[in-house]
């Protein structure tokens, strides 16, 4: 019936493709450009065209109580980018590899229902057939009238290529971890809410009932009671009971944020990219909201307007009913969310992988480099939150912010979660609720509390046998019965969104039903015994594999030891390595990317050792050796291993966060479904989030950048002293009749330009007024308007006044009046004759060469005998003297280069000594030295 | 055509290649006063007063008190070697009051506000620890504001300057007259008082400059060009030199004068002094007065393109001047290479471009024998950053310059290669104390 996913690690590449070859190609595929990810820097051996769909997408798909496996919704939404593929059979395939021990009902020695919190899954499968491989990401959502309150989801980013997959899978994790969290903490508000409405209805039919009952009691005064008054006692009764239960859940799920709070791994959904004030304060830090702040207030503001309704007796469940489609389930604030993140991880992951590997493996390296990476990166780079940041949870929110949140959303519903009001919720609720359970909240809470310690323990156990999750639900899915009567129509409403033909859907719906008794099977199942044999074998490279494996004795690592040097000639040509890789980096998708990631001590580290390759010096350390080597070719070497010390040992190098760390990443290995997945997360919380949203719009800014950079070579021969005066902190103005051209000459000249600080670059497109001497300290690169006015005259005059500070590009008459330029730098930076023909290769041309300049000036700037006297008496001339001679002779510099090398190491000393607090006044540094005027 | 001499970009002995705009003041910034080695306020038309660091250009405090703007300013340190040393400054303002502040906390430690005219001038008499006030009156103040005494009403124009001379006397400059006030110390019973000593009415303008040079000289210069040396013991006149642009001086460019002579071609705007020299801003140039030989013995007579505001000497000859025109200039003070008398005055002119027709300076050449200036200011560099006139500036020496003006703004002028150097030394010593020199593993 179902066949089992084959692991992605027994599939080959030939096989594969073999199969691929043979099929017939589909029209559909060829009304598309025939190199669709040309736009996004992906290259031509992308592997795309070999599956059914033309790029990469992720697939949400449910497993419905009623219909079974079925895809809900794709993105990007867009029926042309799954093609011919078939979602539903892929949706039961992911499905099928469920995971979770979710226990859910009455476990035996508890009177009430009990939720679980179950953490998600992550696995990563393949399906050769179909040429579609998926990082699944598996999830429960709780919904009142489902079974056992929870709904099974799972988020899979399907591509074509397996390696990314493989490569990827911590960036993936961490991601769509944060996806998760996000959809979880909107579907427990959503649940809360529901059990408040539930919770009303009950009480209106108790004190319905109750009424009723005094009636009867009064009007029956006969002494014994009619049965209809017994019944309706029995009814009262299970109400109570029923509200009691309800009243049990909403505390379970109020405190489930307090209770994973206390764990120090609990990341709490915080919104990455702030796109307004109100969504920057979603989640409250708990520090600052105030603790005896009433927790109704957001709960109840909202439903002002509910009226309850009378329950009947025996509502239970009914299967004629409409199940919640996945946007009922979430609080609308927090799908929509989710959903921008789902988008955000399409486009970060867009691409050929050893381009998404080039970009990250450069980004952490950069990162490192926090001396001069300010000078000509991307400033939105730069300000990408530090990977520690991440553990501070929701901390880095500001008071002020929370509270302009707050005076904004106060009159409207709120529709965020506090995590502080649900902390408060534990002390406060039981005065809002039912005065009768206010005692028994105490031992509760203990009581969860030890319940959840069992549970760990369990999951402990379970971990030490090996990842039995996985095993469990296929099973379970390998016994389900076939269906019983459901019908094609009582399939659950999928999003409108969702792209996946209604036929096939029901399809899948008629022939995989649910019985209450599979989630039953499913619930207690822990036995290995369980897992086929063949799935066992798979499971270890199938499921990330972690370099916590390396305390036992590096033996459950399946990669292949390769010789440390390899890695680094592979780095000439990536091409070369990804097909040696291909085999390997199936098994391996425990990379080490998180230790390369890790901060470097900037000044401890030598610019480059005899390979290249950043390195640090002493060896205890497995990231000294694995940082460059394990993530250029992601295979950590058998040496490194032997280093044997755990990841959260390592991090203790780390004056901050290192405590939590250790803590955290123990408490997620005893607390979690799988052990395996777990250690995933805790390195994924490491891993910053790579590319991001600001890049798609810096990656086209960059082309035309680079384009216009290399018309403005091409067509000015005195291209280079304007960029030397770039280089060298003279501000060059661009001026210009028509605004258009300016700005294009501005942007072009852009790149050039060295930052002064972490803000945006000392760039103005595009000026009207007349300059003054704090335009010069705060611009380097100004666009000037040329008028033919009085105040046109003005701004010339000040362009005159001003002429030692400045070089001006005539953008109209083509003249440039700037000093002399004689070095050589510049024409390595800007050849006319260069055989680059591409904007992105250009700026990336560029890039190299500022970088090479940018170490000069570290060299330059540290080197101490360079700038202070080696003995007391030394006069100051020799000092000159020999930093004269350093730049000369050791940097090989020329004439004019100097001046360049010598302003960068300027803006470094400035950065470096920069008191943190207070903003460093700008300064503008000037000489005295003849301009010249160059005409084409 | 300006006659002004110009200096091209390349201005190797300009050392100041750095400089940070210091942004704070809301109106024309016509004050600055050193308090110490690294500090000064600033003041103006706004009435706020700031202070800053000089070397940082961190602005320390914002002094808010008066409501008008700021006319005088002095500092007041106290000079008890017991305490720790207090750095007070006065300011006065057109409302009438006169605050003390203290530069160390940056709070306001007193306010008079009992004047019933505006304060133009103030002075300190460290010596006898006591402080003046001139308006319509002349006051004395004792450090904890208590008023010692005052003289009559003297004039609605009021005191514009004054200067203490020796024997605890002060010289106060009333429109054209200078009046010399004695003060006399409390003796016995009977309290400090002031008595007017003698009347000075050799000046036909306003006198808008007055300074002390020694003790035993002071100089007065008018609105009309007048510079009067006087005695500072028995308030004689010593020597004057009224003819500054007089046409028998320099008689090549007499025509021209006569065009456009005014009487602010010719006012005495600013004088300062070494021990051999006066410093005269007069119009749009400036004179170097000997004192011994008593006659100018150099000048530029238009070294700027407008009315020079401030002049300063430096160490190493050279001299520093400030305009209308927004720029600060710097000369030396060379002595002119003792050629051939004859040929002399027409090279000198001609070198500064002030290409007259050869006839007028052959006729120039006669006459100037007797009196050339054996001298001449050369213009080593010129700071440009302001785009107003430059009010003032203050020299910190090695720390630099700082220049208030009319666009509101500050300019600290610095050199780039001591900035350079310091900015190295702090970053090691930064490095050393993070730890960031050792590897930290």
């Amino acid at each position: 019936m179902i066949s089992a996913p084959d692991v992605v690690a027994f599939t080959r590449e030939e096989e594969l493709e073999d199969e691929l070859c043979s099929e017939p190609a589909l029209p559909e595929e060829y009304s598309v450009p025939l190199f669709p990810f040309a736009g996004h820097g992906a290259n031509p051996w992308a592997k795309v065209a070999s599956s059914k769909f033309t790029r990469d997408f992720i697939l949400i798909s449910e497993f419905s109580e009623q219909v079974g496996p079925q895809p809900l919704l794709t993105i990007p939404d867009d029926a042309k980018v799954s093609g011919t593929f078939d979602l539903n059979y892929f949706s039961l395939r992911i499905m099928s590899v469920d995971y979770q021990a979710s226990f859910v009902g009455h476990p035996p020695g508890s009177a009430y229902p009990k939720l679980n919190f179950v953490e998600d899954s992550k696995v990563v499968l393949g399906d050769s057939k179909e040429g579609a491989f998926a990082y699944v990401h598996h999830l429960t959502l709780y919904d009142l009238e489902a079974r056992g309150f929870v709904r099974p989801f799972c988020m899979a980013y399907i591509s074509a290529d397996e390696h990314k997959i493989m490569q990827q899978f911590q960036e993936l994790s961490a991601e769509f971890s944060k996806a998760s969290e996000c959809l979880k903490t909107g579907n427990r508000k959503a649940f809360a809410n529901e059990l408040e409405k539930k919770l009303k209805d009950l009480d209106y039919t108790r004190t319905v009932l109750h009424n009723e009952t005094e009636i009867q009691k009064k009007a029956n005064d006969k002494g014994y009671y009619t049965t209809q008054a017994i019944e309706k006692a029995n009814e009262l009764a299970s109400v109570e009971k029923s509200i009691i239960e309800h009243q049990d859940l909403l505390k379970q799920i109020r405190s489930y944020p307090y209770r994973k709070l206390k764990e120090a791994d609990f990341h709490p959904y915080e919104p990455e990219r702030t796109l307004d004030p109100a969504s920057a304060g979603c989640d409250q830090d708990p520090t600052t909201s105030d603790p005896t702040e009433p927790e109704e207030t957001p709960l109840y503001a909202h439903l002002p307007s509910y009226t309850p309704k009378l329950i009947k007796a025996k509502s239970a469940k009914c299967f004629d009913k409409k199940l919640k489609t996945l946007e009922e389930l979430c609080d609308i604030y927090f799908f929509t969310q989710t959903l921008d993140q789902l988008h955000h991880i399409e486009r970060t992951f867009r691409g050929d992988v050893c381009y998404l590997l080039t970009e990250q493996i450069s980004r952490a390296l950069l990162k490192q480099q926090s001396v001069t990476n300010f000078l000509f990166e991307d400033v939105s780079f730069l300000d990408e939150k530090p990977p520690e940041k991440q553990y501070r949870g929701c901390q880095g929110l500001s008071q002020d912010a929370v509270e302009r949140k707050c005076s904004e959303e106060s009159p409207a519903p709120k529709v965020v979660i506090s995590l502080g009001s649900y902390k408060s919720s534990v002390e406060c609720v039981p005065i809002k609720m039912e005065p009768d359970i206010e005692d028994p909240q105490e031992p509760k809470m203990s009581e969860s509390v030890t319940f959840e310690h069992q549970e760990n323990l369990d999951y402990l156990d379970a971990d030490i046998k090996g990842s039995i999750s996985s095993g469990e639900s296929i099973e379970v899915l390998g016994t389900e019965k076939p269906a019983s009567g459901l019908t094609k129509s009582e399939s659950q409403a999928s999003l409108p969104v969702s792209p996946s033909p209604q036929a096939g859907r029901s399809k899948v719906g008629s022939r995989r039903t649910v019985s209450e008794d599979s989630i039953e099977v499913l619930s207690t199942c822990p036995s290995e015994a369980l897992i086929p044999e063949d799935f066992k074998a798979s499971y270890p490279s199938a499921i990330n594999e972690e370099p916590y494996a390396d305390d036992e004795e590096g033996g459950l690592r399946f990669t292949p030891k390769r010789n440390p040097d390899d890695a680094d000639d592979e780095r000439e040509d990536v091409s070369k390595r990804e097909s040696l890789a291909q085999v390997d980096s199936a098994c391996c998708i425990g990379k080490e990317s998180p230790n390369f990631l890790e901060p470097l001590p900037d000044l401890g580290q030598k610019p480059c050792d005899e390979d290249g390759v950043v390195r640090i010096p002493p060896q205890p350390y497995r990231q000294a050796e694995q940082g460059p080597r394990g993530t250029f070719g992601d295979f950590p070497s058998h040496d490194s291993i032997s280093g044997g010390l755990l990841p959260y040992e390592l991090d203790s190098r780390y004056p901050t966060g290192s405590r939590e760390l250790s803590k955290s990443s123990l408490d997620e290995c005893s607390d979690s479904t799988s052990y395996i997945s777990s250690a995933a997360s805790t390195c994924s919380d490491r891993t910053p989030s790579p590319a991001r949203a600001a890049c798609q719009a810096g990656e086209k800014h960059k082309k035309k950048a680079g384009q216009n950079a290399l018309r403005f070579i091409r067509q000015y021969p005195f291209a280079h002293p304007a960029i030397y005066s770039l280089l060298s902190g003279r501000t060059l103005v661009v001026l210009g009749e028509e605004e258009a051209i300016v700005k294009k000459l501005v942007t072009a000249l852009s790149i050039f330009v060295p930052n002064c600080g972490v803000y945006a670059k000392p760039v103005k497109h595009w000026v009207t007024s007349p300059l003054h001497v704090v335009d010069f300290q705060k611009w380097k690169l100004i666009g000037l308007q040329r008028m033919v006015s009085p105040a046109g005259v003005n701004v010339l005059h000040a362009l005159s006044r001003y002429s030692r500070y400045v070089s001006v590009l005539d953008a109209d008459s083509k003249t440039l009046r700037c000093p002399l330029y004689k070095g050589t730098l510049v024409s390595r930076l800007a050849d006319h004759r260069t055989q680059i023909k591409r904007g992105s290769t250009y700026y990336m041309h560029v890039q190299s060469i500022l970088t090479q300049l940018c170490s000069k000036a570290f060299l330059f700037t540290f080197c101490h005998h360079l700038h202070l006297p080696i003995s007391e008496r030394e006069p100051e001339e020799s000092v000159v003297n020999r930093r004269m001679n350093f730049l000369k002779l050791q940097l090989g510099l020329a004439n004019e280069d100097i001046k360049i090398v010598q302003y960068l190491a300027e803006l470094l000393k400035l950065r470096y000594i920069q008191e943190p607090g207070q903003g460093v006044n700008p300064l503008l540094r000037f000489d005295y030295v003849p301009s010249f005027l160059y005409k084409i | 055509k300006s006659s002004v001499q110009t200096i091209g970009e390349e201005q190797i002995q300009n050392p100041y290649t750095e400089l940070l705009v210091l942004k704070g003041h809301q109106d024309i910034v016509r004050f600055l006063v050193q308090i110490d080695d690294c500090r000064f306020a600033s003041a103006g038309d706004d009435g706020i007063i700031f202070l800053w660091n000089a070397q940082t250009g961190e602005k320390l405090f914002e002094l808010h008190g008066h409501t008008h703007k700021i006319t005088a300013i002095a500092p007041f340190s106290s000079s008890d070697a017991s305490e720790e040393k207090s750095h007070l400054i006065l300011t006065a303002s057109a409302d009438r009051t006169v605050i003390v502040w203290d530069c160390t906390s940056g709070r306001q430690v007193q306010k008079v506000s009992c004047f019933h005219s505006t304060v133009k001038c103030l002075t300190v008499l460290q010596r006898l620890d006591v402080w003046l006030s001139g308006g319509s009156d002349l006051c004395v103040w004792n450090r904890k504001l208590d008023l010692l005494c005052k003289t009559s009403h003297l004039t609605d124009a009021g005191i514009s300057a004054l200067v203490e001379l020796p024997k605890n006397c002060v010289a106060a400059a009333v429109g054209k007259e200078l009046i010399i006030f004695r003060l006399i110390a409390p003796n016995g019973s009977e309290g400090w008082s002031v008595v007017e000593v003698k009347h000075l009415v050799d000046h036909q303008d306003n006198i808008l400059s007055l300074i002390s040079i020694n003790d035993l000289t002071f100089v007065t210069g008018s609105h009309v060009g007048e510079l009067i040396v006087w005695d500072a013991l028995d308030w004689t006149k010593q020597a004057s030199e009224c003819n500054f642009w007089d046409s028998s001086v320099h008689p090549d460019v007499q025509p021209e004068i006569k065009l456009s002579q005014s009487p602010n071609e010719t006012s005495v705007k600013h004088l300062t002094s070494d021990e051999e020299c006066v410093f005269a801003a007069v119009g749009k140039g400036i004179y170097v007065y000997n004192l011994q030989m008593k006659r100018v013995i150099a000048c530029q007579r238009t070294a700027h393109d407008s009315s020079v505001l401030h002049i300063e000497k430096l160490p190493n000859r050279q001299l520093m001047s400030c305009s209308e025109d927004g720029s600060v200039r710097i000369w030396e003070l060379r002595e002119k290479q003792q050629l051939p008398a004859e040929s002399v005055p027409t090279g000198f002119f001609n070198m500064w471009g002030f290409g007259r027709a050869s006839k007028q300076a052959n006729q120039a050449a006669k006459k100037t024998q007797e009196n050339t200036p054996m001298y001449f200011l050369e213009l080593v560099g010129d700071l440009i950053g302001h785009s107003s006139a430059v009010q003032m500036f203050l020299y910190f020496g090695e720390l630099g310059l700082a220049t208030c003006s009319a666009d509101h703004l500050i300019i600290l002028w610095k050199d780039g290669e001591r900035e350079s150097r310091l900015r190295s030394l702090t970053l090691f010593q930064k490095l050393a104390q993070n730890g960031d020199l050792k590897l930290k593993f």
